[in-house]
């Protein structure tokens, strides 16, 4: 009966947070967190400095662990799960501020999740397909040009192409931007934007956490609210927006 | 280059050195490079971890030692009393004390790889003093006081028994280089250079961090054990001072350093160039300026080739116009924009 329940769910959700907790000594860093994700959905999670959104990512990605609530993803329950694992499941992320392999060139930055997801999973590749994968995944994102330079020779908003490009080699089911575009320019922005829309329609699920509002009520289809821990709002971005204690928290 | 055509160049430039050697007509040759080759093993196995990980092993005497007194202990068990005495062949011994090393790294890797930086290298400089105070206790393999290992005076086909522990080194060291130059071009050097760089976006990327540190921790302390089995039959008086001396961590953490810590080339060429400026200065001037030697050439290293030689040769031959115009610098405090 539970076993008919769960896979039921699995069917609409592909990610799902129940009753989420994290605290840090004694300060409360989220507080029961209940979320959401469907299958080939956009969803923006937005909230002002500090209120969790980070947090939240680094639980649902196993580099930090929940004392409290469980994260499901495609049916399968992570506790206890190391962060590569979940990677292996589809379930990517791109960090923050960016994190390439310095002492790698663009392309083996690239060549590291093919190697250690993609080909975890059993469906094994030439070492020339993954070349071919690796120079494909550059020329979505522009950068086919500097495949042999190194991470330090690109500029703010390639970096975070690099990122993004990284986070699709492992061939995710779901992807979560942590502030993919803090400090680019409007027309860096539009890019960015552009780029996760394609990825969407090819089938990913994904999520975006931005602070930039233009983009995120562009790309979102659904809005989710963080404010000090707790989730405060949760739909349509138009509505979520007039919500009077969204705008609280934002205007003060 | 395939690593089988790689191997037998290895064994072709080993054979001549050999020969070489043997031309020489003065076994002292043979004496200075078994040094000079104990060191091309110990820096290689500390490469693995120290140098495609980044985690820095300061407990290379520990391992070095265990692979030594495994062979005592050995060596006592067969050769007991009058009664009976069974030799056992130097590659056995060898393959114990790989084996017993590779365990106590793996366990090392175990209870100490959570920990990072500075704090790990500490681990690993306890791990060295406690092992050593565990022998100084332990009797049975001659505690403080050292023990005797009779060195056979020759060996069939050979010659003097001196040579043959060269060859064997020699090979020894031809293994590890092979070991440590398939590892760079596999799935695993890339995984190794994934963890040296960032451990947070390897597991991210789907990289078991902690399994390829054990693998590495456990590769790494084998093979100095395998370095340090011969080492009682070399010396013929095994003491745990000499055993444990901190110049086994410092010598296999320069040598690479000076040669290059990225490639199984930069341990090689930082030993052979290192290793035989001792060798000489021992004979020529004393055996304790060594040290001032190694402290004088990390110094000028790390201010002139940060990178050791390997870097140094790359920066020459890729240095091209475009990597000095055009770059940005890439800042990663950049004001984030505030709704």
């Amino acid at each position: 009966m539970n076993g008919a329940m769960n896979s039921a769910m699995a069917n609409t959700d592909l990610l799902q947070v129940d009753n989420l907790g994290k605290r840090f000594g004694g300060f409360v860093a989220l507080e029961n967190i209940s979320l959401s994700v469907a299958a080939g959905e956009r969803l923006g999670l937005i909230g002002p400095n500090g209120s969790g959104k980070s947090t939240l990512v680094n639980c649902i990605c196993g580099t930090l662990r929940n004392e409290q609530g469980a994260v499901r993803f495609n049916g399968r329950q992570l506790d206890g799960l190391a962060s590569h694992q979940r990677t292996r499941l589809g379930l990517a992320r791109s960090f923050q501020l960016p994190r390439p392999f310095v002492s790698m060139s663009l392309i083996d930055n690239i060549r590291i999740p093919l190697l250690y997801t993609v080909a975890a999973r059993g469906t094994g590749r030439s070492a020339q397909d993954i070349d071919t994968r690796c120079a494909d995944l550059l020329h979505e994102v522009g950068l086919e040009e500097k495949a042999r330079h190194l991470p330090r020779d690109l500029t703010q908003v390639e970096m975070r192409k690099l990122e993004l490009a990284r986070a699709m080699a492992s061939e995710p089911k779901l992807l979560i931007a942590d502030e993919a575009m803090a400090g680019l320019t409007h027309s860096e922005i539009e890019e960015i934007l552009a780029l996760l829309v394609r990825l969407n329609e090819q089938g990913v699920t994904i999520v975006l956490i931005e602070h930039i509002m233009r983009a995120v009520m562009s790309f979102s289809r659904r809005l989710v609210v963080l404010v000090s821990g707790r989730k405060i709002a949760d739909g349509q971005p138009d509505d979520v927006m007039r919500d009077p204690e969204v705008e609280r928290a934002y205007l003060g | 280059m395939r690593t089988p055509t790689f191997l037998l160049i290895c064994l072709v430039i080993a054979a001549v050195v050999f020969t070489g050697s043997l031309a020489v007509g003065n076994d002292y040759v043979f004496f200075a490079g078994y040094v000079v080759l104990q060191y091309v093993v110990l820096s290689t196995a500390w490469n693995i971890l120290g140098g495609y990980c980044g985690y820095v092993n300061f407990g290379t005497a520990a391992f070095f030692a265990l692979g030594a007194y495994s062979t005592v202990a050995i060596y006592k068990l067969t050769t007991g009393d009058d009664s009976y005495s069974i030799s056992i062949p130097i590659p056995v011994l060898m393959l114990v004390g790989g084996a017993v090393s590779g365990v106590v790294g793996f366990g090392m890797g175990y209870l100490t790889l959570r920990l990072r930086g500075a704090f790990f290298s500490i681990a690993t400089l306890a791990l060295a003093v406690v092992l050593e105070t565990l022998v100084v206790n332990w009797d049975y393999v001659g505690g403080s006081r050292g023990a005797y290992v009779i060195r056979p005076e020759e060996i069939a086909l050979i010659g003097n028994y001196i040579r043959y522990l060269f060859l064997i080194m020699m090979l020894l060291a031809v293994a590890a280089i092979t070991v440590a130059r398939l590892i760079e071009h596999s799935r695993l050097g890339y995984g190794f250079a994934t963890i040296r760089d960032d451990e947070l976006a390897a597991e991210a990327c789907g990289v078991p961090t902690l399994r390829l540190k054990l693998i590495a921790t456990t590769i790494s302390g084998a093979l100095m054990g395998m370095a340090g089995a011969p080492f009682p039959y070399y010396i013929s008086y095994l003491q745990p001072d000499s055993t444990f001396a901190l110049d086994y961590a410092v010598n296999s953490i320069a040598m690479p350093l000076i040669g290059g810590t990225t490639s199984w080339v930069g341990p090689l060429i930082g030993t052979l160039l290192l290793g035989s400026l001792q060798q000489i200065a021992t004979v020529t001037i004393s055996s304790a300026v060594n040290l001032l030697l190694v402290g004088c050439l990390l110094v000028a290293f790390v201010i002139v080739a940060p990178n050791g030689i390997i870097g140094l040769v790359h920066t020459y031959l890729q240095r091209k116009p475009e990597e000095f115009v055009g770059r940005r610098r890439v800042d990663a405090d950049a004001p984030e924009a505030v709704p």
